[in-house]
């Protein structure tokens, strides 16, 4: 139920409605809780609305913190 | 998020390594489904196990809530517009798609804002949208409502049965009778409310609380974060699935959940009374209102017999204690609602893991 998909917006028009591209599939849906977000961003889609712009660079950072996790474990080990 | 298959391979190693005895609880069952589909379960050491929680809308309505439902579709002459995942939960007396097979008017929608629609298109008919969901839900419901009175659609109302999942945690974690050490917390209800919600919640009961994206990679590194902050005994709410929540959530939507609803108490199956977790419409929007516009009966909860849904939900136990599971319980004839919703625990074990008989 709180499913969310990820779309890349591809235009926004009156009203908040605006056209996400879901996997290729252009969904029909409104900004109207995201009125930052902007046409090329990526979207998280839920119920017909955007929910969260979504950021590409996080997920990079993502990764730089699993690094960061694997780093802070080694030296838990060594002090065990 | 990178699904490096080396990284993985490393996450997977690195967790079983990990000789601490700790009981995770994934709240969401969104959760409960890709968990179920990784099989990661399988993967872990005995010492480390992953509970199912409350996490699924449908499953936690309360029986007397869906009965109600039920009676409205059956003494009103209106269309009620509802996502599809209810449509087969039982009532004591029949579901919603027994009701629309017995000439109810049902419709099931993709988004609340197709109901409005609907209703604008059929003026002569009331569209009801049953508001079913946690905090990622009902900001949706709530814009679909202002927007129905921008566009003046009087024929659009909703029966708001949300729930607020915080709450919700408060009683898992207080409880002596559940026993989990640590939350692996929802990934799209956090992309609303943020990580405040959860800050209260460790400084109040010391356990780590992590919100997790759904890929596998995203499972297996909330968990890693999780097992180090019990390694550090420092215990904090943390974002794994920084992709999408943001640690101030989304402003607008929570602005639109504070205009347009008021907190209430609520019932949870198998928790009972949970004061303010439920969403109710507030008095200025009132004309949207199903429960006042239809006068929805206040129905009392018989619960279904031999069904340990609610147990499953507080993490009690798990599907395959239940005697039912697989034999007269299974998705083609659910008995309760936890195999008929797509995330519900009995479903997903039910697809995924239909035989196994530990407790894990
Ligand atoms: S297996 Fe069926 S009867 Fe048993 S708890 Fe799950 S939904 Fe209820």
């Amino acid at each position: 139920m709180c499913l969310g998909v990820p779309g890349k917006l591809m235009s926004i028009s009156e009203n908040n409605a605006a056209v996400v591209d879901v996997n290729g599939n252009q969904v029909e849906i409104s900004t109207a809780l995201t009125p930052d977000a902007e046409i090329g961003q990526w979207v998280l889609v839920h119920a017909g609305f955007a929910m969260q712009v979504m950021d590409e660079s996080e997920a990079e950072e993502s990764l730089a913190l699993m690094l960061e996790l694997q780093k802070i474990r080694e030296s838990l080990l060594y002090e065990q | 998020m990178n699904n490096n298959k080396a990284i993985v391979q490393d996450m997977i190693k690195e967790i079983q390594s990990d000789r601490q005895s700790i009981s995770m609880m994934e709240v969401c069952g969104t959760h409960t489904m890709a968990i179920a589909k990784s099989g990661i379960k399988d993967l872990l050491p005995d010492n480390i196990k992953l509970i199912s929680g409350p996490g699924c809308p449908v499953c936690v309505t309360a029986q007397g809530d869906i009965d109600a439902v039920i009676e409205l579709v059956q003494q009103q002459d209106l269309i009620l517009a509802t996502f599809g995942d209810m449509m087969r939960v039982p009532g004591t007396r029949s579901s919603l798609q027994e009701a629309r097979s017995q000439g109810a008017d049902i419709r099931v929608v993709y988004s609340p804002m197709d109901a409005v629609e609907m209703a604008r298109t059929n003026p002569s008919q009331e569209v009801v949208f049953l508001g079913i969901g946690f905090e990622t839900t009902a900001p949706p419901v709530g814009a679909s409502i202002e927007a129905a009175r921008a566009m003046q659609v009087s024929n659009f109302s909703v029966l708001s049965l949300h729930k607020l999942v915080p709450p919700a945690l408060e009683i898992i974690f207080s409880d002596p009778d559940i026993k989990v050490d640590a939350l692996i917390c929802p990934g799209h209800v956090s992309l609303v409310i943020g990580l405040d919600p959860y800050r209260e919640l460790v400084n109040k009961y010391q356990k780590p609380c992590v919100i997790t994206g759904f890929d596998d990679s995203d499972i297996l590194q909330g968990i890693l974060m999780i097992l180090l902050q019990f390694r550090q005994q420092q215990y904090r709410a943390e974002i794994q699935y920084r992709r999408a929540v943001k640690e101030d959530g989304n402003p607008v939507a929570q602005s639109v959940l504070k205009r347009i609803f008021k907190e209430v108490d609520t019932r949870w199956r198998g928790i009972g009374l949970i004061p303010g977790s439920g969403l109710e419409i507030r008095e200025e929007y009132i004309e949207f209102n199903a429960r006042y516009k239809f006068n929805v009966p206040d129905i009392e909860d018989v619960p279904i017999k031999g069904c340990s849904c609610g147990e499953i939900l507080t993490g009690k136990i798990s599907p395959h204690d239940c005697p039912l599971f697989g034999s007269a319980c299974n998705p083609l004839n659910p008995i309760g609602p936890c195999m008929v919703s797509h995330e519900g625990a009995c479903a997903a074990y039910y697809r995924y893991t239909p035989l196994r008989g530990e407790i894990r």
